[in-house]
């Protein structure tokens, strides 16, 4: 029997099962083949903090969202049209957020006794069993006996065979929404080069997945989701830190520049340590510092000599970074500090995301230390954001905080990446000997901006160092109006960058009217989709998002002004909202979620139609 | 037209030492041990024809660390304890330049104690000279991480409860490939080991006790004045045996692992019987690092060493990073931007 294929716009799965059991490989693995059937999408990875979390348990639950579409996709997208749930925890963990008449996919050999036990539900219920699904599409599979089944005659162990079960359900997914295996069994060829028998035994049970949605009558509906209307060219899809990765590399290809990554492990931020160490062909130096101090300094050391630094690190990294940031505002060297933020404060939620680090960018620092901050909004934002961030410093010699956080660093999307050719330069010149007359480290030009003297140089032999320094000469100042004096240069320099940084544009929207949606980082597909639903409903709403945190763009106060209402959402206790306030001196509207978890579409929606009533 | 940047322009003479010598009012107080420490360096860059513009002097905070504005090279005054790092950086960013760390020893071995750790594991190549006046001066006269038991300073008016840290023994244990001690008073002495240490490739550490006439003044008077200096120190030198005394009437014999002085006149002992000190022996070095005693306090202790404890080579942290960075494109090519950019998965949307 030929099943019927159903067309959907767009669809939102969660695959949720044991820290073990491959979902984010599998969320992945689907990403990629939506991605090349041409369709819109975002995802978003939930992961525990542990390594391996007890297997079973509902800390254990790690999860990958995936939301696809023929149509513009701004979010992973609130509640779920299909779950699957490899256990009872990750049912229990996932069901609320299922829609109502939602699908949800289970294996059912995660439902034994044991595993009900460590889900905590009572003694004796079972999901499956007593009426808790009623009203969803229930498909339940034996994954985990049929994967053996299928790898009856391999010569793997038990263990081995268990751990292919994510390609059962990936094959059947494929099935159901009408994709092929191509790039599937494409990167499984990859990743399986040296091992034959892993490679063909997940093969094997990738496609008796798809086979067994295709063989077996019960399932009579299968899915498609057509290509999106994505501008013409060539995609790839990306996460967010290798896009900034990406961003780095090209800086310093267009700089002429050789790239230095000071940093010290911390999550999310390790990956982009991961990703720029692979790229030595890129000239690129990474070096794994014994602390975050010493990343940090040893990345002024870096930017001292000429190189194009940049240290990463999340959070509690910056707050130690701290003091080295001011050393590097007062000798005015390039340098970038990457910050992935994550749940605060201390510790606080390291696999969760949040926007709580905005004034410890802005202020976290002993003295006046102005430095300018922007920010990244989407995964595939991180390669133009990073990219500016070392314009920015490269040019106004000045240290620039760039931030991105857990969601976008992990999050992906399809990514129309532009042509080497295509990127601008970023022009750099070091100083040299000037022409009879002595070496004056701390003369500005126009910009206030003074000159890259690197150690090396005949002629320029000079001493910097965390003192105040004398204008122009840079001799250590105790001078009381020298001191006033340099703080306000300083802080103008930053300022001064407002004139050569894009006016601030909208996203989308009216010009003026009802409302302003203002965000800034990972809040933009929330915001995107927020407004665009309200203007359906006949309001008139635009949406801004600030890539500059500092210096604002030029024209933001008139902007601000044009609209009855401006909503600031933060995923934070209200940051950049108390910024604008004290700068514009306007009423403008706080909204705030602090759960680790983006802001939903559902969510801002409400508030937003509250505040227009 | 092609400078010949190791001579002055203006005399045309090679580099001398005041040519090393900054404008700036140096700031010390009178009688401070750094007087003499800056001068021997600069002395020691003009001796072995270094040039102004290729050294980089960085420091941390304290009064050593006011080195940097007071030599004509580059040089950066940076913040407390971070210097080691920051000279790390350097290196990688330019291999060429001549890098010196100045540190004492509240700034190297207190607050900036894991980064001292991690320069001299890695190696990179860099001169590091640690001032030791075993005193907070800087902040006036608190105890230091090197400071005696019992010391009564400001914020130790009942006396030190901290044990001191052993500097020559760490560098060691850090695995750091050349470890040296000197003094203020021995200009002579001092000058041989900065070169010693410049002309060392990898991590090179030189110990200086230096004297705070202010606020600890005399710390080492047992080690460094006429009168006691020939019975309580002595003068390593490789291949020679460990004799001491104004007559050279003690000597140093190992029993097992033990040190022992011994008498060099009551005919029981030759020349024969005593350690030859051996710089590339880690093991004795280690025990070396251990002579921590003062013989004006106890006349049967073992003399404070001076010289080089220990000398090895490695690979130089920045020799192997730029080996794999040659490597990688050697084996992959330069890297193509248009290609990461694209990566392994691309599709195309028609318009």
């Amino acid at each position: 029997m030929k099943s019927a294929i159903l067309e959907k716009d767009d669809v939102i799965i969660k695959f949720a099962g044991d820290s073990g059991d491959g979902m984010q490989l599998t969320g992945g693995l689907f990403t990629d083949e939506a991605a090349i059937a041409g369709n819109d999408l975002a995802t978003f990875p939930d992961y525990p903090a542990e390594i391996r979390a007890p297997a079973g348990t509902l800390a254990g639950v790690s999860g990958f969202q995936l939301h696809f579409g023929s149509r513009k996709v701004y979010t992973p997208g609130d509640r779920f049209d299909v779950l699957v749930a490899m256990n009872a925890a990750a049912l229990k963990t996932n069901l609320n957020r299922v829609r109502k008449d939602g699908a949800i996919i289970v294996n059912s050999d995660g439902f034994d006794s044991k595993n009900l036990r460590l889900a905590k539900y009572p003694e004796g219920a079972n999901p499956l069993e007593d009426g808790t699904l009623d009203g969803y599409e229930v498909i339940k599979i034996q994954v985990t006996k049929m994967t053996r089944e299928a790898l009856a005659d391999s010569p793997l162990s038990m263990k081995e065979k268990d751990r292919c079960k994510n390609m059962f359900v990936l094959g059947f997914l494929l099935w159901r929404y009408n994709r092929t295996l191509d790039a599937t069994i494409k990167f499984l060829e990859t990743k399986f080069a040296k091992k034959p028998d892993i490679l063909d035994a997940n093969v094997k049970v990738l496609r008796a997945g798809y086979n067994f949605g295709d063989t077996t009558e019960t399932f009579t509906t299968r899915y498609t989701v057509r290509p999106a209307t994505l501008e013409p060219g060539t995609y790839r899809s990306i996460m967010g830190n290798d896009a900034l990765i990406l961003g780095l590399i090209a800086a310093s290809k267009k700089s002429g520049l050789p790239l230095f990554y000071g940093s010290y492990p911390i999550t999310p931020a390790s990956n982009i340590l991961h990703g720029l160490s692979k790229q030595k062909n890129f000239g690129v130096k990474t070096f794994q510092a014994e602390d975050e101090i010493a990343a940090a300094t040893a990345s002024i050391g870096a930017a001292y000599g000429g190189n194009l630094a940049v240290t990463g690190t999340s959070g509690p990294g910056l707050a130690l970074k701290g003091e080295a940031l001011g050393l590097a505002v007062m000798l005015e060297l390039p340098m970038v500090i990457v910050n992935v933020q994550r749940g605060g404060p201390s510790t606080g939620l390291p696999t969760k995301t949040e926007q709580a680090d905005l004034m410890q960018a802005l202020y976290g620092r002993n003295g006046e230390s102005p430095m300018p901050v922007i920010a990244a909004s989407t995964p595939a934002d991180c390669f133009d954001a990073a990219f500016e961030a070392c314009r920015i410093a490269l040019q106004h010699m000045t240290p620039v905080i760039l931030l991105s956080d857990g969601y976008i660093a992990n999050g992906a999307e399809p990514w129309r990446f532009p042509k080497a050719a295509d990127i601008p330069e970023i022009k750099v010149e070091f100083a040299k000997a000037p022409e009879g007359e002595p070496f004056m480290p701390y003369r500005r030009d126009e910009r206030l901006v003074r000159q890259w003297a690197i150690p090396g140089t005949p002629g320029l032999v000079h001493r910097v160092g965390g003192l105040e320094k004398e204008d122009v000469t840079g001799n250590v100042s105790y001078d009381p109006a020298n001191h006033e004096h340099m703080v306000k240069t300083r802080e103008a320099k930053v300022e001064k960058i407002a004139a050569y940084i894009p006016e601030q544009k909208l996203e989308s929207g009216h010009e003026e009217g009802d409302l302003l949606l203002l965000g800034w980082g990972s809040t933009y597909g929330v915001c995107e989709a927020t407004a665009e639903r309200l203007r359906e409903v006949g309001y008139k709403v635009a949406h801004a998002h600030l890539r500059y945190l500092k210096p604002f763009p030029r024209n933001l106060g008139q902007l601000l002004n044009r609209y009855d209402k401006v909503i600031v959402p933060e995923i934070n206790n209200g940051q950049l909202v108390r910024i604008l306030r004290d700068k514009f001196l306007l009423p403008l509207i706080q909204y705030n979620k602090i759960q680790g978890v983006p802001i939903s579409t559902e969510e801002l929606y409400e508030f937003a139609l509250q505040q227009l009533k | 037209m092609a400078v010949n940047q190791n001579i002055n322009q203006e005399n045309g003479q090679p580099l001398k030492a005041r040519d090393f010598a900054t404008d700036q009012d140096v700031r010390w107080c009178p009688g401070c041990g750094d007087y003499s420490i800056l001068k021997q360096v600069q002395s020691t860059l003009a001796t072995l024809g270094r040039n102004q513009h290729n050294t980089v002097f960085i420091s941390g905070i304290g009064c050593s660390s006011r080195f940097p504005y007071y030599m004509e090279t580059y040089g950066m005054h940076s913040i407390h304890g971070r210097a080691p790092a920051i000279a790390s950086g350097l290196r990688v960013a330019n291999p060429n330049l001549n890098v010196w760390v100045i540190t004492g020893d509240g700034d190297g071995l207190s607050i900036g104690g894991n980064h001292l750790l991690h320069l001299f594991r890695r190696n990179f190549s860099v001169n590091v000279v640690l001032f030791n006046n075993q005193i907070y001066g800087l902040t006036k006269g608190q105890y230091s991480p090197t400071s005696e038991e019992n010391k009564r300073t400001a914020s130790s008016p009942f006396g030190s409860i901290d044990h001191p840290v052993n500097p020559i023994a760490v560098a060691l244990g850090a695995e750091a490939t050349f470890v040296s001690r000197s003094m203020d008073r021995d200009p002579k002495h001092l000058k041989e080991m900065l070169a010693r240490a410049e002309a060392h490739k990898g991590t090179a550490f030189v110990e200086i006790y230096q004297n705070c006439n202010i606020f600890n003044d005399g710390a080492f008077f047992s080690f460094t004045e006429k009168s006691s200096k020939p019975e309580t120190t002595i003068f390593l030198e490789h291949g020679k045996p460990l004799l001491f005394g104004a007559e050279n009437q003690w000597g140093v014999r190992l029993d097992g692992f033990t040190p022992r002085v011994v008498n060099m006149t009551d005919g029981k002992w030759s020349i024969d019987d005593l350690w030859v000190h051996d710089e590339h022996d880690l093991i004795k070095a280690q025990i070396l690092s251990r002579f921590f005693d003062d013989r004006t306090q106890n006349p049967e202790g073992l003399p404070r060493p001076f010289g080089v404890f220990y000398q090895t080579q490695r690979p130089c942290y920045e020799d192997l990073l730029f080996d794999q960075l040659d490597t990688a494109i050697k084996k992959l090519g330069e890297g193509d931007l248009d290609a990461l950019l694209a990566g392994n998965n691309t599709w195309e949307i028609k318009g």
